[in-house]
């Protein structure tokens, strides 16, 4: 009975791996991270390396922390740092695309709350492949500015 | 290697201010900074008053016999503002003894977002020596144009970000403008540079 039972979740078990492996999503999201905040400060940004094995597209990357978030791009014009929201970052098939500070980066704006160190900031993404699009849930940590502002 | 440039640049410098204190201040002439721009024939951030975190009016003058580092941004701004306030710490650990006179002064470019209470703390999170200053938006403008320094909002919906420009200021403890570090510079081509003006001044 109890043999038959832990056969049967292990089998289901089973099928749901082989499930998620096929449904593997040709993005894959490293290094997930999030600034922390002081009390009060209304926005911070997230970061993160994407992996494509696809000709895909982040359109869109959704948090519950924040009423607004957008992907900005930041760039250098001589000596005038200029930030500009982007439609989407392309993510061609074979690259690995980087979301830091000093290039395409999502902004999380209208925080919630305070983002404290060590916090396990839900963040969903969404990818466009031709017409189609799908979601993908990441947890970014939250690390403190100071420390990795420089890497 | 932090450590060797630091004692031969400790050393010449107290040569040097040795001479100084004989010679007085020399800002007459061009320095030859390896990495940052020679701002001594600028006239920039004379005027300039604003107020730290904690209310107390501070202007140039408040840095007398001090080094000031100033330089322009915004707390929300996820790149260059956070990543030159992490090179100031670095720098101050660079240049050793020196860093006793230097004095990192962020003024905010945003003071509708960045209150006291948002600044301090932001700040504080690099180095607590940090000195944050903030004025009424007009006064911003104002002492944005006189540092020359670009900044525009960019709208987003109903909120808005920043593009600014991204040079640090370093005037001498006379109260001169002497070098101007750009943010692509690192923290030790920054080092080397303020050296060069304190082994001057």
């Amino acid at each position: 009975m109890i043999t038959a039972r832990f056969t049967r979740s292990l089998l289901a078990v089973l099928a749901l791996g082989a499930a998620a492996a096929q449904a593997a999503d040709p993005v894959t999201v490293s290094d997930a991270w999030v600034a922390a905040t002081v009390p009060g400060q209304p926005a911070s940004g997230a970061f993160m390396r994407l992996d494509s094995a696809c000709d895909c597209v982040l359109e869109k990357v959704d948090s519950p922390v924040a009423g607004l978030a957008q992907i900005h791009q930041m760039s250098m014009q001589g000596d005038i740092m200029r930030m500009q929201p982007v439609d989407g970052v392309p993510l061609p098939k074979g690259s690995s695309v980087s979301l830091r500070p000093d290039g395409y980066h999502v902004m999380l704006m209208k925080l919630t709350a305070q983002i404290k160190e060590g916090d396990q900031v839900p963040l969903t993404l969404t990818i466009r492949e031709g017409q189609a699009t799908r979601t993908l849930q990441v947890t970014a940590s939250a690390r403190s500015i100071a420390g990795h502002a420089m890497h | 290697m932090h450590t060797t440039l630091t004692r031969r640049h400790l050393l010449a410098s107290l040569g040097v201010l040795g001479l100084g204190a004989l010679a007085g201040c020399d800002n007459s002439g061009k320095l030859d900074f390896k990495h940052g721009k020679d701002l001594s024939n600028e006239i920039l951030g004379r005027t300039f008053k604003l107020h730290d975190t904690e209310g107390n009016q501070v202007s140039l003058s408040s840095f007398r016999t001090l080094m000031p580092m100033v330089f322009f941004g915004f707390t929300q701004c996820p790149a260059v503002c956070p990543t030159a306030l992490a090179r100031a710490v670095q720098i101050k650990k660079l240049v050793g003894e020196g860093g006793k006179i230097l004095r990192v002064v962020f003024i905010t470019l945003d003071p509708e977002r960045d209150t006291p209470d948002v600044l301090g703390p932001y700040l504080k999170q690099f180095d607590p020596s940090f000195i944050a200053l903030r004025g009424t938006p007009e006064e911003t403008a104002a002492v944005a144009k006189e540092f020359k320094v670009f900044y525009e909002k960019v709208p987003l919906g109903d909120t808005y970000t920043l593009s600014h420009s991204a040079t640090s200021y370093v005037y001498d403890s006379r109260g001169t403008l002497r070098l101007g570090l750009s943010a692509s510079l690192s923290a030790q081509q920054c080092a080397e540079d303020l050296l060069t003006l304190m082994e001057v001044c």
